[in-house]
């Protein structure tokens, strides 16, 4: 029996769909069968980040109202045997085409095939978030080091804190401009977590190779130098139990390292 | 029908006590009380306006009986009642007082978002986030950041206090008085160890968490001694 892990982060554009793919990709390359789902109904994109787009056949609406069974909708990633699968949200119907309910029944479904279901959310707080928490066990809230991101995502961590379902949920900061934290132009990562109280699970840089891959319908994890993708794998390592100590930020003081190194119960 | 005094009037230098009855009926009390009033020519010779204090014992009253007492004697000229005095409340008056003065602990970050609302003092394990909101009729603690909004005294309590470990609020309100942060807050200012209160002035001053000894002392409430 896998388990389930809503991606979701309140504020739009903040890099949910980008780290759903990409951290659905690294525990696939680490062996586990996977199954990226999409629930971003009426404007999905984990298609097109993972360049699976002209592959859909079926989508989730089509399962949820049975006009095809699961297995039909989902589209296999040939780049990973038979170990990454996603299945893709619809782009004709709107969020509310779904009831918590039903997705509650279909990600356990998912759960009897796969290791990890990443379910990717939508942004907002509305029928879409319901949607997709509904059957996650796990949950990673994504933030920027701006102010904004930071309120929505303690908006969305005190919401997935009422979830009897979901435990604890676990923080991923998303691009991080080391030089700006640096001169004191962004929150820092101390001040986050301070802020939002919760685990952080790993940090990634601002990065143009991200957007280059995802362009090209390629996770940068595939890309195995740029640091954004070290990062990445290194959160699928720690969801996997490892304990990987966070990657230094260039710029990084001493005194930073050392909290860091907390979070993680590195000596 | 046997002949009991249900009603005794006492006067003092202060003005009138009404001592009603606490077993015999309410119905027979209010007939008493009627005809006491109505026959008595002590009233009736005063001019000014008499106020009384009415003593019921062991006696419950509802509120709305309370009411018609107090309608029934200020029918009669120049009484007012200036208050009803019982020796017994409901269990949830009771209860409600309790609650009002009890300190209640809660372990939790309260996020954007969130309100928590509790009767009484409140002792908040863990930090106010921007957005969130506590609100108690008595007075509020904080052991961690304050950056929300707090509330204190929210049922007309000027009394009240908010202090906290870290005080960065973006509004603190204490009964009817608002404080919203300085529009420029300088960053570097620690801001620990502070508490808020309603000054001479009217108006939310925030000071050093030490000047409320002087300035609320009865927020001191250990009986001391053994
Ligand atoms: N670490 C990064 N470095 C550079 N660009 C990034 C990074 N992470 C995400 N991006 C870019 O930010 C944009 C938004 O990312 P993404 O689509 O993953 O966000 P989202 O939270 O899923 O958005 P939405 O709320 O619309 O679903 C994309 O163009 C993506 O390529
Ligand atoms: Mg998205």
């Amino acid at each position: 029996m896998g388990e389930a892990i809503v991606v979701t982060s309140g504020k739009g554009g903040v890099g949910k769909t980008t780290t759903s793919a990409n951290i659905g990709t690294a525990l696939a390359l680490q062996g586990k069968r996977v199954c990226l789902v999409d629930t971003d109904i009426g404007l999905r994109n984990l298609d097109v980040v993972m360049g699976l787009e002209n592959r859909i056949i079926y989508d989730l609406v089509d399962v949820i109202e049975g006009r095809c069974k699961i297995h039909q909708a989902l589209v296999k990633d040939k780049r990973f045997d038979d170990h990454l699968y996603l299945l893709p949200a619809a782009q004709t119907s709107d969020k509310t085409a779904v009831q918590p309910e039903q997705m509650r029944k279909l990600v356990n479904e998912l759960k009897q095939d796969y290791d990890y279901i990443i379910i990717d959310c939508p942004a907002g707080i509305e029928q879409g978030y319901k949607n997709a928490v509904a059957g996650a066990d796990k949950a990673i809230v994504v933030t920027t080091p701006e102010t904004s991101a930071v309120r929505d995502a303690d908006r969305i961590i005190g919401l997935l804190e009422k979830e009897e379902n979901v435990e604890s949920p676990k923080l991923v900061i998303n691009r991080i401009r080391s030089h700006m934290m640096k001169n004191g132009d962004m929150l820092d990562i101390d001040e986050i977590t301070t802020h939002l109280s919760i685990d952080l699970i790993g940090i990634v840089l601002d990065d143009d190779e991200v957007i280059k891959a995802s362009n090209h319908g390629e996770p940068i994890v595939l890309n195995p130098n740029s640091k954004a993708s070290i990062a990445y794998r290194n959160i699928a390592r720690r969801i996997l139990g490892e304990s990987v100590p966070l990657q230094l930020l260039d710029t990084e003081s001493k005194g930073v390292f050392s909290k860091i190194k907390k979070f993680f119960g590195v000596r | 029908m046997k002949k009991t005094q249900n009603v005794i009037i006492k006067g003092t230098k202060d003005g009138l006590t009404l001592h009603l009855d606490d077993i015999c009926s309410y119905d027979d009390l209010k007939q008493e009380v009627e005809r006491k009033l109505s026959s008595s020519t002590l009233f009736q010779e005063e001019q000014q306006l008499l106020s009384v204090k009415v003593k019921v014992g062991n006696r419950f009253l509802t509120n709305e009986q309370e009411e018609e007492l107090k309608d029934l004697i200020r029918q009669k000229r120049n009484l007012i009642v200036e208050d009803i005095e019982t020796n017994v409340i409901s269990r949830k008056e009771a209860e409600k007082r309790c609650r009002e003065t009890e300190i209640v602990p809660v372990a939790k970050v309260i996020r954007s978002g969130q309100v928590l609302e509790i009767a009484g003092d409140l002792l908040l394990i863990g930090d106010v986030n921007p957005g969130g909101t506590v609100r108690a009729t008595g007075n509020i603690f904080v052991m961690g950041y304050l950056r929300g909004i707090a509330h204190a005294g929210s049922a007309g309590n000027a009394e009240a206090v908010i202090a906290a470990s870290v005080m960065k609020p973006s509004q603190l309100r204490i009964s009817n008085c608002i404080n919203r942060a300085p529009d420029e807050m300088p960053e570097n200012e620690s801001r620990s160890m502070e508490c808020a209160y309603i000054s001479e002035s009217q108006q939310i001053a925030v000071d050093r968490l030490q000047v409320l000894m002087k300035k609320r002392p009865n927020l001191t409430r250990f009986e001391g001694g053994l």
